[in-house]
């Protein structure tokens, strides 16, 4: 399974510690708050909500450098619009390792 | 240059914070979670430049371009990449940047912004800057995601058909998503006239007119009564 990495983060923060701590309190934070909301929504049978966590989730998935994830996500983004959760436990599976990585941080 | 950035994610926030301060003449003002904090900072503040994120959970970035007046240049900032013909729509979209940003790709949008046009002003008010319609000889229209030109001088008739326009050309009718006041302000004043609440007619193109009506090439348009004295104004009576 592809494995969540820092090199965006690393690209982007270059020699700056700071930015770079800041990007990452960040991830700590938001990452596990849109897991939740994701879950709540999934829970609730909300799919056009839960699509739309997906849908934020994307972003936090490209950062962590999960290239073949995001596209995962997109086709179960799409797939909750009509109602289909078939790709829900892979999409687990990717929020799981992320939030593994972002924890270990 | 005093921007602002609007995106419900504070991680995306924090990116390009960043990479707007690799660019010490554009100045961050605020920046906002939700669109309707924005919008009430926009009517108190001057603001050249907005980032916007066009998916959020009370209002779509299209949605919020529509509701300010005159809206500032803007940079739109997605993890869609399907939107990108629709904003081709607006005058005031520089460029659409996919997420997650590079910042060779945002200082590439940011060129693009120093050679971008004034967005076109709506107003009342004929001293403040706008491009005037008779200068237009063409415009396009997105259909099936390809943007596809049309003479202005071949357009016959304008129909409005809910949330649809029908273009009739002298040799091809389009069906593009817009409405009719959104056409109405592209084309030239003294060539088009909005002769019904749902019809713009090409003056030049009337073949003869009654009542309540005129006939241009094979179509019948309702003439409402509203409408008919600045009708009979553009015609050359004998």
């Amino acid at each position: 399974m592809e494995q969540p990495n820092l090199n965006y983060i690393n690209e982007l923060s270059g020699e700056s510690l700071d930015f770079k701590s800041k990007i990452i309190a960040i991830l700590k934070r938001e990452l596990p708050e849109e897991i939740e909301m994701y879950k709540n929504h999934i829970q609730n049978d909300a799919n056009s909500l839960a699509a739309d966590m997906v849908h934020k989730l994307k972003h936090k998935i490209s950062i962590l450098g999960l290239e073949k994830s995001y596209y995962l996500a997109e086709e179960f983004e799409n797939g909750l619009k009509n109602n289909s959760l078939q790709l829900q436990p892979q999409f687990e599976n990717i929020l799981a390792s992320m939030i593994e990585f972002v924890e270990s941080l | 240059m005093n921007c602002i950035i609007i995106d419900d994610e504070d991680l995306a926030r924090a990116i390009l914070a960043k990479m707007i301060s690799n660019h010490p003449k554009i100045n961050i003002l605020a920046d906002f979670s939700n669109a309707m904090q924005a919008i009430k900072f926009l009517n108190q503040n001057q603001v050249d430049l907005i980032f916007l994120d066009i998916h959020m959970p009370d209002f779509t970035g299209f949605d919020f371009i529509q509701t300010i007046k005159n809206p500032p240049k803007v940079i739109l900032v997605t993890s869609d990449k399907n939107f990108a013909f629709e904003a081709f729509e607006y005058d005031c979209i520089v460029d659409y940047l996919v997420k997650p940003i590079t910042e060779e790709r945002f200082d590439k949008a940011i060129q693009k912004l120093k050679s971008a046009k004034a967005p076109v002003k709506v107003s009342s008010n004929s001293n403040e800057e706008s491009i005037p319609p008779d200068t237009i000889n063409e415009f396009y229209v997105n259909i099936d995601r390809r943007l596809i030109k049309i003479e202005v001088s071949t357009v016959l008739v304008v129909e409005a058909k809910g949330d649809y326009i029908l273009i009739k050309t002298e040799t091809k009718n389009y069906t593009v998503h817009s409405t009719l006041k959104k056409i109405e302000d592209k084309l030239p004043d003294d060539l088009f006239l909005k002769v019904h609440r749902s019809f713009i007619i090409n003056t030049k193109k009337i073949i003869d007119i009654e009542d309540n009506s005129v006939l241009i090439a094979k179509d019948v348009i309702p003439v409402s009564r509203s409408n008919r004295p600045e009708l009979m104004k553009r015609l050359n009576l004998l």
